[in-house]
């Protein structure tokens, strides 16, 4: 037997159903809510503003700062511990790598922009959706940014080469599983997030990433919508009730 | 201190009206949300205002506490995260969120909102065990109240996962709801000056004298905490209360 | 010949090409890829000629030399203070710039200013590290002592101005209330406080409906209305 039939009906170059929205926390500077199947990101962008501790600052540029944590009732099976774990603090630090190539900082010396993203609810992807939600909330900011940047997760399930795995999927017994978050700067076509877990062969691997920058691409229509639809209204208004 | 603000705030009481053009006894409005998460046994976004948080139940089998051999677990936390907020940091919860955890907790508690008896599946061996999240979406003032309701709402809303005795199924919730004895309303009214008034703005949270959280349940009052440094004569006390009971019916009507 | 891929004043989100050609030119918020331009930011496009632009519709205040702004002082130091201008950096006011009055070494500073207090100040310096530094010698400039202070947005602190300052002349004239509109979007008034509510829901309304035209038609209908009501009951 082998996968050759989405559990969900899915082509194999189909993400699942996407939801994107900006401007979702009214106290951010900017912030956004990415939704991809049953995984939800919330991201909320501070800043640029003091850094401290001082020696944390860089005289050359602004220091973006990025914190991933699943809230506690997030997860399917038992509640995760609040305070954050080893596989939070990684993520943290690859969606900071995969956000940096875009951001121009060099305006904002020994300042940080800081990025937290939250997960109400997981089901795979979900570092991409934080990464997509993150891309959005900066731009809501209103930083001076080369590109957005859209993350989703290929892979390998048994013989079928396929985008934005779902839990099922990723847990998937009858067969090699590979997992493959990737982040894509879409007018380069470059990728500036790539990690993997599972077995998969070159030629796979390869075929995986063109599904992958091709559905990157789609995202990035959807968080470009996503940011026009809020300003569209002229009621684009962040950082608001704060003194 | 804020004196600029706090005078401007005290000048707009003495007319009888906030700074939103509220009168001091009203709340801004108030949206409570069921089931707003998937893999939480029960969930709830609460509104007020701009104030947004959301609470989750978990469910877990575990031992009970050796004091109570025959009662389930409760367990409340609280994280304030620093996307709702520009002052919140990440790190280990402060006071302030050790505060709003507590405050609901004994909210819950001291109500019997849950009847513990019923979440006991073998004495002194294996209990349910509730615990509840609330976590902080966007912050702007009185989250004390907004916590204390989405946490009764989510425990409204939770089912129980399948359980054969020696595994949690959570893929698969039961129809069976928690053993929930009384719904407690948590109002907090605050002070400044001369004036009481409830559901602070930041700013109002910022300068006021004292606020005091009444929890109460079918018209007892089941749990109390006094905030800010100013302290109360029995006088205002008696006030402060006598506003929050006012005031409960407005809330019970969201947790119907 | 070169061409324009988005039309005037629309929104543009980062990585999105706005025009094509050699012959257009990017300013804020635009570079330049090959013959492409693209937007480098979130804005509202504009072009003007040969320039093509983005105007921004979010972000924080950015400090300009002769701005005038509103500040709070977050902390008093040995020889000025540290004042929180909403901007990504706080600013410095030093105690020759801060009066024209003679003070000495080692005096109390508070006796000046002091914390949370709000003051209307002048941009004198923004440096390359982006260090600003502040003056309260000129006119206009002073502590505030009473009255309330409200945040806008920066970008739509020009509309809340409005040409020669007629759009906050005429709430101040409607409401009776005195308005300070700083360039970093901090806002004091101080008046009745049925008066206030009617300016502060006024700046609000600008704030929300400042991309429909007939904005000026439709604020002063909307004062008259409200002043009209609190003088009516």
């Amino acid at each position: 037997m082998s996968y050759d039939k989405r559990v969900d009906g899915r082509r194999p170059d189909e993400t699942r159903p996407i939801v994107a929205k900006a401007g979702i926390i009214k106290r951010a500077d900017g912030s956004a809510m990415f939704q991809m199947g049953n995984t939800v990101a919330y991201a909320a962008v501070y800043g640029p503003r003091d850094l401290f501790p001082r020696f944390m600052q860089n005289p050359q540029r602004g220091v973006l700062r990025c914190r991933y944590n699943m809230m506690p009732f997030s997860g399917a099976g038992e509640r995760v511990k609040p305070g954050g774990s080893r596989r939070s603090k990684e993520i943290s630090m690859v969606t900071e790598k995969a956000l940096l190539p875009v951001l121009n900082l060099e305006d904002f010396p020994n300042a940080v922009v800081d990025v937290f993203i939250e997960l109400p609810q997981t089901d795979a992807g979900t570092r991409c959706a934080g990464i997509c939600a993150a891309s959005i909330a900066l731009a809501d900011a209103g930083l001076s940014m080369r590109d957005m940047v859209a993350a989703v997760s290929v892979g390998k399930v048994d013989n079928m080469v396929a985008v934005d795995l779902n839990y099922a999927e990723e847990s998937y017994e009858g067969g090699d599983v590979a997992d493959i978050p990737v982040a894509f700067i879409p007018r380069t076509g470059q990728v500036s997030l790539l990690q993997m877990d599972g077995l998969i062969d070159a030629e796979s691997l390869k075929r995986a990433l063109e599904l992958g920058k091709k559905a990157c691409s789609e995202i990035y229509e959807i968080q470009k919508k996503a940011l026009k639809e809020k300003f569209a209204s002229g009621a684009g208004v962040n950082g608001n009730g704060e003194r | 201190m804020n004196e600029l603000l706090k005078s401007n705030i005290l000048k707009w009481l003495k007319t009888g009206k906030r700074y939103d053009g509220r009168g001091l006894e009203d709340f801004r409005p108030i949206v409570v949300e069921r089931g707003v998460t998937k893999n939480a046994e029960g969930s709830a976004r609460v509104r007020i205002g701009d104030t947004e948080v959301i609470a989750g139940v978990k469910l877990s089998v575990e031992k009970p506490y050796p004091d109570t051999p025959k009662n389930g677990n409760l367990m409340v936390g609280a994280e304030l995260l620093p996307l709702s907020n520009p002052e919140f940091e990440a790190g280990p919860p402060n006071e302030e969120a050790i505060e709003v955890a507590r405050v609901v907790d004994r909210g819950l508690r001291e109500s019997n909102a849950l009847d513990t008896k019923k979440l006991c599946l073998e004495e002194g061996e294996k209990v349910w065990s509730v615990s509840i999240d609330i976590c902080t979406i966007n912050v702007d003032g009185n989250l004390l109240d907004a916590s204390a309701l989405a946490a009764v709402a989510a425990i409204q809303d939770a089912r129980f996962p399948g359980y054969d005795g020696k595994t949690v199924d959570y893929k698969h919730l039961t129809e069976k709801r928690l053993p929930m004895a009384r719904t407690p309303i948590s109002i907090t009214v605050n002070k400044l000056g001369e004036f009481i008034f409830v559901d602070p703005s930041t700013d109002e949270e910022m300068i006021v004298d004292a606020r005091l959280t009444v929890a109460m349940t079918e018209g007892k009052i089941c749990a109390l905490q006094k905030g800010g440094s100013t302290p109360l004569t029995i006088d205002e006390i008696g006030r402060m209360i006598d506003l929050a009971k006012a005031k409960a019916g407005e809330l019970s009507v969201k947790l119907k | 010949m070169g061409e324009l891929l988005v039309s005037d004043k629309s929104i543009v989100v980062p990585g999105e090409e706005v025009a094509v050609g050699m012959d257009f030119l990017p300013t804020e918020g635009v570079y330049r890829d090959g013959d492409k331009l693209v937007a480098s930011r979130l804005g509202l496009f504009s072009v003007d000629g040969r320039l093509v632009k983005l105007i921004p519709l979010s972000g924080k205040y950015l400090p300009k030399k002769g701005d005038v702004i509103i500040g709070k002082v977050v902390d008093v130091l040995i020889s000025g203070w540290r004042v929180d201008i909403n901007s990504a950096y706080t600013a410095m006011l030093s105690m020759k710039d801060a009066t024209s009055e003679f003070i000495a070494r080692g005096a109390d500073l508070t006796r000046y200013f002091t914390f949370g207090d709000y003051i209307v100040t002048n941009i004198v310096n923004v440096t390359s590290q982006n260090l600003v530094d502040l003056t309260m010698k000129g006119p206009g400039l002073k502590k505030l002592s009473e009255g309330m202070i409200i945040k806008v947005a920066p970008n739509k602190v020009p509309r809340i101005i409005g040409k020669q300052g007629s759009m906050v002349s005429m709430i101040k004239d409607a409401t009776g209330c005195r308005v300070t509109v700083g360039q970093n979007g901090i806002v004091w008034l101080q008046g009745e406080p049925s008066q206030e509510f009617v300016a502060v829901s006024a700046i609000r309304k600008i704030e929300q409906e400042s991309h429909i035209s007939g904005l000026t038609d439709r604020i002063k209908a909307f004062l008259d209305e409200e002043v009209g009501k609190i003088k009516g009951g």
